[in-house]
């Protein structure tokens, strides 16, 4: 069987230099964006501000189907935290990514993504109108048209933020752990797809009420 | 790991309720078995409203459609059993069961009395009314075949006839290939009667046994809904054996959520979620 590899934090550096990245730029706040990622290349995202969700998923370019898995990432690594060394699986069990560094040290596998129909239920019935991931996952997939919808906006990775389950099985949204500047980067295993939604909540005080921007680099294998 | 075939073990027929073929002149076989569950775990059942019951041989899936205002009784029949449960709504098959959503929203990783399971459109899809264990695992870990031969072996048809091993995935696989629904709709299940902590640093802990003979736990079905179930082994089991167990299920006509309901006052959340989903039942 699998040995456990989970654990709440491993920080690691990275050896990379940005100067050599092939993309890096910077992603507005409470935006969306969809872009292909090769086998091999490593991404980052680079938290600038500090405790700004990344809301991300992936797929793989070549079968549509097969999506990045919670619940197969945290069976196989017997774990909820995502950190260095962190395998990001799919739906069919497969590595799609390997977490490669993190100064940051523990990301979300169970928040899921805001939607204006959890909205409604989380703060208030009105709430419906304000943005969210899950418009924003839905619109960068339809004018992408590339067979992805809504059946496949599963539970996402949450970049940057702290959700703790007690040992008396409650789930709490604590301050978050990362800061301005802090990063996480990762390699990918398969050719991908990856949808991201810098988070656009307002109700919730763990980004101070504040969404923020992120950067986003790419380097090819080396 | 065993060497497939190598020490065949005696095929043995299952405990699987089967009755002989009556004849054509006999009313339709429907067979009664909630009777013959513990009285203990049915307190509270309306047995006047009964419409149907099963008993789910370990390792065996399911499927139903359960209308809104439609309740099941489910009722560990042996120690420690485990039931894998998904849920679309029959109306929308795209709106099914959200783990993070219903999470976050009752700022939960356990289930029990009170608790409701929502769907991603903000819904209630069905309601914890009772619950002798006080903790259902929603993290969703889901037993598929590889670590399930790794773990116990390769024990195909062949070899077992009805005995086969079966993973909770493959069994949810072909329940939700019933309804048009493939592999990418397959969602994180609720692992009914299994218990999975988290440790301090993250680390998942099961609890053997978490749920004797004669446990029970309750949904009400807020909406029209597609219930899968797999009676395979949790993932996280640590017997080395394969060695899932029966659950017995009672399904009879509660009524809608009343104003009063308790899992509408659990939390204010909740009360939310099922005003939504009455705004579907105009």
């Amino acid at each position: 069987m699998n040995a456990i590899t989970a654990t709440d934090v491993r920080l690691q550096e990275s050896a990379l230099n940005p100067a050599d990245a092939v993309i890096d730029q910077f992603h507005p706040a409470g935006e969306p964006i969809l872009f292909p990622l090769d086998k091999g290349q490593v991404l980052r995202i680079v938290d600038l501000e500090g405790n700004q969700a990344a809301d991300v998923l992936f797929y793989n370019r070549d079968d549509p189907a097969e999506h990045y898995s919670a619940t197969d990432t945290m069976l196989h690594q017997g774990g909820i935290y995502l950190t260095t060394g962190s395998v990001i699986r799919s739906n069919d069990a497969r590595p799609m990514l390997t977490i490669v560094a993190d100064t940051c040290g523990r990301h979300d596998t169970l928040g899921g993504a805001c939607a204006a129909e959890s909205n409604t239920v989380r703060y208030a019935l009105q709430k419906k109108f304000m943005h969210s991931c899950r418009d924003n996952y839905l619109i960068a997939l339809q004018h992408a048209d590339i067979g992805l919808g809504k059946r496949d906006l599963v539970p996402n990775i949450n970049f940057f933020m702290n959700v703790p389950v007690t040992e008396g099985g409650d789930l709490k949204f604590d301050d978050g752990v990362s800061g301005p500047g802090k990063y996480v980067e990762m390699r990918a295993e398969m050719d991908l797809w990856v949808l991201i939604s810098n988070c656009p909540q307002l109700n919730n005080p763990c980004n101070a009420y504040n969404p923020t921007p992120t950067r986003l680099l790419v380097w090819n294998p080396t | 790991m065993n060497a497939p075939h190598a020490t065949p073990t005696p095929w043995t027929e299952p405990d699987v309720p089967v009755a002989p073929n009556p004849p054509a002149t006999a009313p339709v076989d429907v067979p009664t078995f909630w009777p013959r569950f513990p009285a203990a775990a049915l307190q509270g059942v309306d047995t006047g409203a009964i419409v149907w019951s099963e008993v789910v041989p370990g390792g065996g899936h399911w499927s139903w459609r359960m209308p809104r205002g439609t309740a099941i009784r489910f009722v560990a029949l042996e120690d420690g059993p485990n039931l894998s449960l998904v849920l679309y709504s029959a109306l929308e098959k795209l709106e099914r069961y959200n783990m993070p959503d219903s999470l976050k929203a009752q700022h939960t990783a356990h289930y029990t009395r009170g608790h409701v399971l929502m769907s991603d459109m903000g819904r209630a899809m069905a309601s914890f009314t009772a619950d002798s264990t006080g903790w259902h695992d929603p993290l969703g870990a889901l037993l598929d075949h590889e670590r399930m031969t790794a773990r116990y072996g390769d024990k195909p048809y062949a070899a077992a006839r009805n005995g086969m091993h079966r993973s909770g995935k493959d069994g949810l696989l072909i329940e939700i290939g019933k309804y048009g629904l493939g592999k990418r709709d397959l969602i994180a299940p609720v692992n009914l009667f299994s218990k999975v902590q988290v440790d301090a640093q993250g680390r998942f802990v099961f609890e053997p046994g978490h749920a004797p003979a004669g446990s029970f736990v309750e949904l009400r079905f807020d909406m029209d809904v597609i219930l899968a179930v797999s009676a395979a082994p949790h993932a996280l089991d640590p017997n080395p054996a394969y060695a899932p167990k029966k659950v017995g299920l009672v399904a009879w006509r509660c009524g809608p959520a009343p104003a009063d309901d308790a899992c509408r006052a659990f939390r204010p959340e909740n009360a939310r979620a099922l005003h939504n989903t009455d705004m579907l039942y105009l």
